[in-house]
């Protein structure tokens, strides 16, 4: 060896040191891009939660309710019809007159009504309507908060902001604390979230209505794309020729998977509503744009899912008989099954969260009604966080971080289904 | 009568002549003497009964849907009376609507006129008439189909050939509705976008720096002003996907580096996942989170720092659009990194390199034509991606490339143009056709760029 490799091997052993500091720097770098999405996921997760949770709590007052005939303006036994059409709202106002008399002018009087939500004279009203000798009697009653209220209760509101900054204003902070004092207040946990429609009004708002929507616009993305993506991926895989048709298919099928979502939307417009003449802020219409735009990723998973069948099992088939579409139907398709359903329940959960195309189509609307078909206007759960998000009292905040995280869990559920099917799958 | 049990009639007619058809064909085994003299199996010719039955009614009632109501419009347009007819083409359809919302009992009679209660009554006729007709002539086709079929069984009848080849068809149809859906969106988008075009010239469009479509609601400002010049859109979107991809690219690769390098096999295991969670959230769900969380967030902390955010500013919803794409980046390059040869690590480590120093020297310039176009087809994402610039973004479209002011996207503006109750001919809702077309045309290309670049790159390592 020459005296030159001993002199560059000490330059070598001289740059080790710095070497080997970059690998440990480099090795950080990636720990470090890691631990960042993982603190991103984090605070998405937690600051949804955290914006939600109280969501799920509904704060209901005591009220002493005096049904005075003649404030109803009803007599003792009226029929239904009459005790329909009599003043509970009215009723509400004079209890609570009754049971804060301070509250004198009109400003102060506004305020002590603002305490019920105003949903309370219907819930009267029913209650009334079970029970019509309450007529003429006295009793307390759970009546539920107004959201503003209601935040007040839950300690979202604090006295340190400027009396002119928020909704609650002492006197009602004030009349809120003796209520407490007295045990009149209660937290319960907020069933009318899951069974009430939209509503103006925070503390009366549900998701039913965007639940059920959402349910029949999947139905028909269902119905629609797991046949046909499952019959286009049978074809592609078993059935087409080597030719530019196919080719065509395929570059097609490659090509729609990577389309923004609400380019979609706009075909739905033109052609389903505009064209078509279908209803606008139909499930039906939302959910055929919906299938166009999962059908390639049914087609190119359930491809995946055909390719892996072991050609044993197609060979033994038509080595016995049977024909090319016996074998396929018979047996190559119940052994891709579970990938052909792992990857259809992922188009499915892609199509649950997705809301751009569906503004496209008129699924914006403001609705109340639960939905009972397909064609009927509604709106689906993603549209109706979107919706909240956008209104600007802070008991739509908490609201929409509830939808969400109700959506998140049927996306949770969805998703380990198609784990649990893969897994199941690869065990075979 | 319902479409609905129009459909059930027919699914029902459709089994009944699958038992026909294969009563028939017992009938006429036992004539020539038995079953094995049939090419096919009973159910064979079942089954070919109940597709002769049930597609050709199929199609029609699909295609009698789809027109029912455009044949009905202008029939009931056609007997209104004649100053009716000569109104605006808008004016006429709110007109149409009230007598159908009026004639389907949606709404009352206080707001019509004498004209429109006729025009319901007329529409309820023809409604009725079609519902009947419809029900009529499906079940006729069905019933004609089935006796067609069930009429051919013979012994030579080649019955399970013709219902493979009838069902080879019917996967065909499937596989061709992607190439139907393209042709969809290119004709509706490019028709749109041309009439759009016959009001506002393509170099005004293209190269206007205004982008102010409030304006057109005066008629006479329409053409005059250039106040649909889509550069603004476009610099705007750039920008939102440019902070995004700073966030995803960096966060994404070195993340996929670390995962198929250095990461133990459980440590992947669990965390690449994990990441992919942020894959699967909804993006209204970060819209939300950028509108009401990070926007604030970053406008404090730039006030706190003497700075002048925007409350809508292009940084937050590039940032949260970032952290969106961070598992595409990941798992795209993930895939790309594992296709370099094992034979080109080991020769770089068995040089005495470095892990670090083979994964930049070797691995990176290795995989890099296919990164970039990983990338690309990041950036198709995070350009064509709606609900997160909707909610986050502005509406006021400004020519800046200063991230922490307001921008709007050309996603953004397709929204604002098109949600609300607008009427369908002004240059104003088909200026988001236009947009469209554009949005289409752009990612299209990234995505043809990116896929044959992964493509090439992939070849090279197989």
């Amino acid at each position: 060896m020459s005296k030159e490799s001993f002199t560059n091997t000490a330059a070598i052993q001289a740059s080790l040191k710095k070497r080997y500091a970059r690998e440990k720097r480099f090795q950080w770098y990636g720990r470090l891009a890691v631990l960042t999405g993982f603190v991103f996921l984090f605070i998405l997760l937690a600051d949804i939660v955290g914006k939600g949770a109280p969501a799920f709590t509904q704060q209901y007052i005591k009220v002493t309710v005096e049904f005075d005939p003649d404030r109803l303006g009803v007599e003792p036994g009226a029929s239904d019809e009459e005790l329909r059409k009599a003043d509970y709202l009215g009723v509400v106002k004079s209890s609570l007159r009754a049971m804060f008399p301070e509250a004198s002018g009109r400003q102060e009087k506004r305020q002590l009504y603002r305490l019920i939500s105003i949903g309370a004279e219907y819930d009267l009203r029913d209650y009334v309507l079970d029970n019509p000798e309450l007529i003429g009697q006295t009793l307390d009653i759970w009546l539920l908060a107004h959201a503003e209220a209601g935040a007040y209760l839950k300690g979202q509101i604090s006295r340190k902001i400027p009396e002119g900054d928020r909704r609650v204003k002492d006197i009602q902070m004030q009349w809120l604390d003796t209520l407490r004092e007295q045990g009149r207040t209660e937290s319960r946990f907020n069933t009318l979230f899951f069974t009430e429609g939209d509503s103006r009004e925070p503390e009366l708002a549900g998701i039913k209505a965007a639940l059920y929507g959402s349910f029949f616009t999947l139905l028909v993305t269902f119905l629609l794309a797991f046949p046909i993506g499952v019959f286009a991926a049978v074809y592609l895989e078993e059935f087409a020729p080597r030719n530019r048709l196919t080719d065509l298919i395929e570059i097609n099928i490659n090509n729609l998977a990577a389309v923004p979502s609400i380019v979609f939307g706009l075909l739905g417009l033109a052609v389903f509503i505009n064209f078509f003449e279908l209803p606008r802020s139909a499930p039906l219409v939302g959910g055929i744009v919906l299938s166009l735009m999962t059908l390639p990723t049914i087609i190119i998973t359930s491809r995946a899912s055909i390719q892996s069948v072991s050609p044993s099992i197609r060979e033994a088939a038509l080595g016995v008989g049977a024909s090319p579409l016996q074998t396929v139907f018979h047996h190559v398709l119940p052994v891709a099954m579970p990938g052909i359903l792992t990857g259809s329940i992922i188009g499915m959960a892609q199509a649950l969260g997705e809301s751009a195309p569906l503004l496209m189509i008129g699924m914006v609307a403001f609705i109340m009604d639960v939905p009972g078909g397909v064609t009927d206007p509604s709106t689906v759960l993603p549209v109706q966080i979107f919706l909240w998000a956008d209104s600007p009292e802070r008991g739509f905040t908490e609201k929409t971080s509830a939808a969400i995280m109700v959506l998140m869990g049927f996306l949770i559920v969805m998703n380990a289904l198609a784990i649990y099917l893969r897994r199941r799958f690869e065990l075979k | 009568m319902q479409t609905s049990t129009v459909f059930l009639v027919l699914v029902a007619l459709s089994f009944v002549g699958f038992l026909v058809g294969r009563k028939r064909s017992h009938a006429v085994a036992a004539g020539v003497g038995g079953m094995h003299l049939l090419h096919s199996l009973p159910k064979h010719y079942g089954y070919m009964a109940a597709l002769w039955a049930g597609l050709p009614a199929l199609l029609l009632l699909v295609l009698w849907m789809a027109f029912e109501a455009r044949v009905v419009h202008n029939l009931v347009v056609a007997e209104l009376p004649a100053q009716v007819q000569q109104l605006h083409h808008s004016e006429l359809g709110l007109y149409y609507n009230q007598i159908v919302s009026y004639a389907t009992g949606s709404s009352d009679a206080t707001l019509l006129d004498e004209n429109q209660l006729s025009a319901a009554e007329h529409y309820r006729e023809l409604m009725s008439n079609s519902g009947l007709m419809k029900a009529l002539l499906v079940c006729l086709v069905a019933i004609i189909g089935a006796l067609l079929a069930v009429q051919r069984v013979s012994p030579a009848l080649r019955a399970r050939n013709h219902v493979e080849n009838i069902f080879k068809w019917i996967l065909f149809t499937c596989s061709f509705i992607a190439v139907l859906t393209t042709l969809g969106i290119v004709l509706s988008v490019l028709f749109e976008a041309l009439r759009f075009f016959q009001s506002i010239p393509v170099t005004d469009f293209l190269f206007g720096l205004q982008w102010s479509p409030q304006m057109a609601i005066r008629i006479d400002q329409v053409a005059a002003s250039g106040s649909f010049g889509f550069v603004p859109l476009l610099v705007g979107t750039l920008l939102i996907s440019m902070v995004a991809m700073v966030i995803a690219v960096p966060v994404g690769l070195m993340s996929a580096i670390y995962l198929s390098e250095y990461a133990s096999r459980q440590f992947r295991a669990v965390t690449k996942p994990l990441l992919e969670i942020l894959a699967g959230v909804p993006t209204v769900v970060y819209g939300f989170f950028a509108a009401l969380t990070v926007a604030p967030f970053i406008r404090e902390l730039g006030e706190s720092m003497g700075l002048t955010v925007a409350s809508e500013s292009a940084l937050a919803a590039g940032l949260v659009m970032g952290i969106m794409i961070i598992p595409f980046v990941l798992s795209l390059s993930d895939d790309i990194i594992n296709a370099v040869p094992d034979s080109m690590r080991e020769a770089s480590l068995g040089m005495g390199a470095t892990m670090s120093e083979t994964i930049r020297k070797v691995l990176l310039p290795a995989a890099l034509p296919g990164i970039v176009g990983g990338i690309l087809l990041a950036v198709s994402r995070a350009i064509g991606e709606t609900m997160i610039v909707v909610m986050a973004a502005g509406l006021s479209a400004k020519l800046t490339a200063n991230p922490l002011e307001a921008v709007t996207t050309i996603t953004v503006q397709i929204v604002t143009l098109l949600v609300g109750d607008q009427e369908f001919d002004s240059p104003k809702t088909l200026a988001a056709f236009a947009l469209g077309l554009v949005l289409f045309f752009v990612t299209l290309l990234l995505n043809i760029v990116a896929l044959y670049v992964v493509r090439k790159y992939r070849e090279q390592y197989e």
